[in-house]
């Protein structure tokens, strides 16, 4: 063994297996996989591939009970994205991924360098980004560091989406002291690609040129724990960022250049370097080909000197990709390449040894098999406490509205239920001229156009984290639901979802609890409206000073629309049109349980929160796409958080126009009535009601005339008007107010 | 034969081909997309620098791109005469080279913003705007971090006497008010003409809605008022 | 050796960053910040040892490209 290695292999003490996160288990395994000990290279190596984050060892029992098949997919999980058919020859490709960790130490970059690892999982597939969104969980409004973090975090996502070109159409902001020590922060990207032009990472065809693209590597992310060695001081921490700092002028070459390449038969394989970097990559995309590689450390495209070969293999820089090509090709793609002036290094090739070999400057300094180290990778049953479901409770345990109009105004201008127009002004969601008028944020899904046809993708992302944490199967259920019913009520049709596992840490019972539950209730929904999951992401130790987040499954939602001139908003369209409630029954009527109105107006956090019948729910959202796309709504939306009267003053505000509701009878319960949060229901509008009415009837769905739209107010029974005016200034009002004060 | 355009690509542009698009829709032909490490492109009707970041902007907005070599051609045409519009990062890159004057600054409130704005068209006498209206606002998207309009102030009343003045921020009823400002550019610019009114600058994105399916069709009169113009 | 740039918004261009700067200083109760302008520092290393030549490469560099003059200037420090 070299110099180079050698160097490091005396350092191998219990503590440097420890702080690589190995478990004394998990190194006796390795040691005994090597047939040796290993260098601290390889070590490094193990560590990564063995990570929660590579191995997913906690979550793979269970990841395994989602529904994952379907006649739309193309692509399950297992690759960078997932890839549905969506007709016309075309697939949307997607995934979502957690950035969380790095976003609560430095919001901007962390959550700039997610949205890049996210846009490099798609268009490594040979799709082209159309659509960005998100997921965001913030502390509570009150404590000190949120406002610094929401600022960092939504600059990051534009600065980063805005550079690129790929709009950001979606997404959802929570506000929780849960999230206080611990921020989420989740990104998702769809694409659209060719169907029959998808691109793998399954390496094949010993001899094959590896080839590294995109930016240098520095000595970016490498973990810190990993530095015990003597030779690593205080001043090489320093050169030492954890933070990656994200470069999206690069990545947007990067896309161009592979999108470029990807047009010629030149590509065998790609994998971008995302979370661990040139090890996973390279590991992966030999693992499963079968296949052998030898790497010459040396001619990857260096950012700094000195760089070791653990630094090389270890570090996150962003923006890189590795390539198997075509023998011959090399030539082809490095003038792509540096057509647009990016790196382009031949750094290894493909071998039949089943082994990773690693050179540096000729000498080898690491060898390592690769099936036995993937196939070993551990899986954990780690144990779950049974939980008890909470009891319900019933709405006349929970008092009644003395003032509907005030109370409306309250929740319309609290943190979780005010416009986000402050955010998403911050991003471009416009760019690529495909982002339809009736799908731009603020609706219940963002639409975008299929560029040159006349198609639409719908995408929607969606979690209730305090009905997880109340009952994980319900809340599981309810996140897949919400999503079906935001696809829907803009008249797409659902076709599968990808999702992001964020909870604690799983070595408790009581929060693996909260994971198995979840994601039963996510695969009982999914199988039961077919939309199998296809692609995603866990994130695991949400945790500080022991204090857990909130269980949040996050479900992001792909859908189709055939033809984007049927697509419907949430505003209200025209004035005199009939108001309807279409969904839902006695039983899920007035469920104020894990309400809003509970939690928000009256400070309590109680009972169950409302159930999923799954049924129910795929009966009415394809009855709704119908009438839809079928041009009998003019408008459309659910009603989820806040309930029935939040969605009206939604529909409203879009709209700018009120509306009168003319009930048949006064509810016994107005609070449970307006703030119900009761699923499974849709408002919706139109100019002629009868044939939808009809419609309903004969399908056994629930619909009912509530009123008309019309005026500048919304007029209940005999409350005293609620002027839009009012509730706009409340629901505009909050989130520029608390972004302008200073802390 | 119907107009010739070209669209000038920057490593970083990004609304390049929303600028194809809605020059074909209405030219009737695609226009030809010139890489900017070109030094040569066919004759053509028009040129246009499309919205993006090009080079990042990392240094300034539109700075690096007056380096890039295709540069040097469009400025040679541009003051020959050719028309040229420049969107957003283009309306940039064509004030740092001198062909416009003025500079844009960082937004006022310092957030990147996108959202449609009203416009009013100060002189409707123009290859660009002579479809449009002096008394009917238009509606188009803005989305940009850089787009504050300075000028000095003799600059500012050398433009307001020259009719250079394209477009201004206001709010629906067309006042020219604080409110209807995205970004606190000074007397509300939000594009200018050269001298001649052959060269037009504007942050806001024609291209974008000039659609109805996008939500909008105020940008496309602008595209078809070039095409009617220069034929 | 090392040229030092600063390139700050010329007197009289509205400087919306240094206006945030300043807000945020008075809030966290510095006083008597009577103005803030921020700019662009840059770390050019030059070759040779002619001092100024190198300041007359570098002022050419900033009217060129480093500073837009429209609304910026520019200091020069040529050190070791």
């Amino acid at each position: 063994m070299s110099q180079a290695a050698l160097a490091h292999t005396d350092e191998i003490t219990p503590e440097v297996v420890a702080e690589h996160g190995l478990s004394e288990e998990e190194y006796a395994l390795a040691k005994q996989i090597m047939g040796r000990a290993p260098n601290l290279l390889e070590l490094g190596i193990f560590s990564v591939m063995w990570s929660e984050h590579c191995s997913y060892k906690s979550s793979k029992k269970w990841l395994k009970t989602l529904p994952t098949d379907g006649p739309q997919v193309i692509q399950g999980p297992g690759e960078n994205a997932g890839v549905v058919d969506i007709g016309e020859g075309l697939a949307a490709v997607f995934k979502i991924e957690s950035h969380n960790h790095p976003s609560f130490i430095e919001p901007y970059q962390g959550a700039a360098t997610g949205v890049g690892g996210i846009l490099r999982d798609v268009f490594t597939m040979g799709a082209r980004p159309v659509m960005n969104l998100n997921a965001l969980r913030f502390g509570a409004p009150e404590h000190p560091k949120t406002r610094h973090l929401l600022a960092g975090v939504v600059a990051g996502i534009g600065g980063y989406g805005n550079c690129v070109g790929v709009p950001t159409v979606g997404g959802e902001v929570n506000f929780d002291p849960a999230y206080n020590g611990n921020i989420l922060v989740n990104a998702m990207t769809v694409g659209v690609a060719p169907a029959n032009r998808i691109f793998y990472s399954r390496a094949a065809g010993a001899g094959n040129p590896v080839v590294y693209v995109g930016s240098k590597t520095g000595r970016d992310g490498i973990h810190g724990a990993t530095m015990a060695s003597a030779e690593f001081d205080e001043a090489s921490e320093e050169k030492r960022p954890t933070v990656q700092v994200g470069d999206p002028f690069t990545e947007k070459l990067l896309i161009e250049a592979c999108l470029e390449l990807m047009a010629t038969d030149a590509i065998v394989a790609i994998q971008d370097m995302g979370a661990a970097g040139l090890t996973s990559s390279s590991f992966e995309m030999a693992s499963k080909g079968g296949m052998g590689v030898e790497l010459d450390l040396d001619r990857v495209p260096m950012r700094e000197e000195g760089m070791t070969p653990y630094e090389l293999m270890l570090s996150e820089s962003q923006e890189r990709m590795l390539m198997v090509l075509q023998p011959g090709r090399e030539e082809l793609a490095r003038s792509i390449f540096e057509k647009w002036d990016l790196d382009f290094a031949i750094i290894g090739r493909l071998t039949e040894s089943g082994r990773m070999v690693l050179r540096w400057h000729g000498e080898v300094v690491g060898d390592l098999p690769i099936d036995p180290l993937a196939e070993a990778s551990p899986e954990y049953d780690r144990p779950h406490s049974q939980r008890e479901a909470p009891a319900p409770l019933a709405a006349s345990d929970v008092p009644d509205v003395e003032d509907l109009g005030a109370t409306l105004v309250k929740l319309l201008g609290s943190p979780d239920l005010c416009s986000r127009r402050w955010v998403w002004e911050q991003y471009d969601h416009m760019v690529m001229a495909d982002t339809l008028g009736s799908g731009r944020p603020g609706g219940d899904a963002a639409l975008v156009r299929v560029h040159g046809t006349g198609r639409g993708i719908a995408a929607s992302t969606d979690c209730t984290p305090r009905y997880c944490l109340a009952d994980p199967v319900e809340g599981g259920k309810q996140a897949v639901a919400e999503g079906y019913r935001n696809l829907s009520a803009s008249g797409a049709t659902p076709l599968a979802v990808t999702n992001n596992l964020n909870f604690g840490n799983p070595e408790k019972p009581e929060i693996m609890a909260q994971l198995v539950g979840a994601v039963q209730g996510m695969g009982e929904a999914c199988r039961a409206l077919e939309t199998p999951v296809v692609s995603g992401n866990v994130s695991l130790y949400n945790e500080t000073d022991g204090r857990a987040i909130n269980p949040t499954p996050v479900i992001g939602s792909v859908g189709l629309i055939e033809d984007v001139a049927k697509a419907v908003g949430i505003a209200f369209a025209a004035e005199g049109e009939t108001l309807l409630l279409i969904g839902g029954d006695e039983a899920t009527e007035g469920h104020l349980g894990q309400s809003l109105y509970l939690r928000d107006i009256l400070g309590r956090a109680e009972g169950a929160p409302p159930a999923v019948d799954l049924a129910a729910e795929k009966r009415t959202g394809g009855f709704v796409r119908d009438q839809i796309t079928g041009g009998c709504i003019t408008a459309c939306h659910d009603i989820s958080d806040g309930g029935l009267i939040v969605a009206l003053a939604e529909m409203a505000l879009a709209g700018r126009m009120g509306c009168t509701l003319d009930l048949p009878a006064s509810p016994s319960h107005w609070a449970a009535w307006a703030f119900g949060e009761g699923q499974g229901r849709y408002l919706a509008t139109c100019a002629t009601p009868d044939g939808v009415i009809a419609a309903a009837s004969e399908a056994g769905i629930r619909c009912m005339l509530l009123g008309r739209t019309g005026g500048d107010s919304l007029k209940v029974a005999d409350w005293a008007p609620i002027s839009l005016s009012g509730l706009r200034a409340a629901h505009e009002g909050w989130m520029p107010r608390y972004m302008a004060a200073t802390a | 034969m119907g107009l010739r355009s070209a669209v000038i690509v920057f490593p970083g542009s990004n609304c390049d081909r929303d600028v194809a698009v809605a020059l074909e829709q209405s030219t009737g032909q695609a226009p030809a997309m010139v890489w900017h490490k070109e030094s040569d492109f066919p004759e053509v009707d028009l040129m246009v620098l499309p919205g993006g970041f090009s080079y990042g902007d990392y240094l300034r907005c539109g700075a690096m791109a007056v380096h890039s070599p295709v540069t040097r051609e469009v400025k040679r045409r541009a003051e020959a005469g050719v028309p040229t519009l420049g969107i957003c990062n283009g309306f940039q890159v064509l004030t740092e080279m001198g062909l416009l004057p003025g500079a844009l600054l960082r937004n006022a409130d310092l957030d990147f913003v996108c959202r449609d704005v009203h416009l009013r068209v100060e002189n409707t006498q123009t290859l660009f705007t002579h479809r449009y209206a002096s008394d009917q606002p238009i509606r188009i998207p803005v989305a940009h971090h850089d787009g504050n309009y300075y000028a000095d102030e003799t600059t500012l009343d050398a433009l307001a006497d020259n009719g250079q003045i394209a477009f201004r921020y206001v709010d629906e009823e067309g006042e020219v008010t604080s409110g209807a400002n995205p970004n606190g550019s000074l007397k509300n610019i939000a594009g200018v003409f050269n001298a001649s009114k052959t060269v037009l600058g504007l942050m806001p994105h024609p291209e974008r809605l000039s659609d109805p399916q996008l939500g909008g069709n105020d940008g496309r009169p602008l595209f078809d008022g070039l095409v009617e113009a220069l034929q | 050796m090392k040229a030092k740039v600063h390139v700050t918004l010329k007197p009289g261009v509205l400087d919306p960053q240094g206006k945030a700067v300043e807000g945020a200083l008075a809030a966290l109760g510095f006083a008597g910040v009577e103005s803030v302008r921020q700019g662009k520092f840059l770390e050019i290393e030059l070759a040779g040892d002619d001092r100024d030549a190198a300041e007359r490469q570098v002022a050419e560099m900033c009217e060129k490209l480093l500073a837009n003059t429209v609304i910026e200037k520019y200091d020069v420090e040529i050190g070791d």
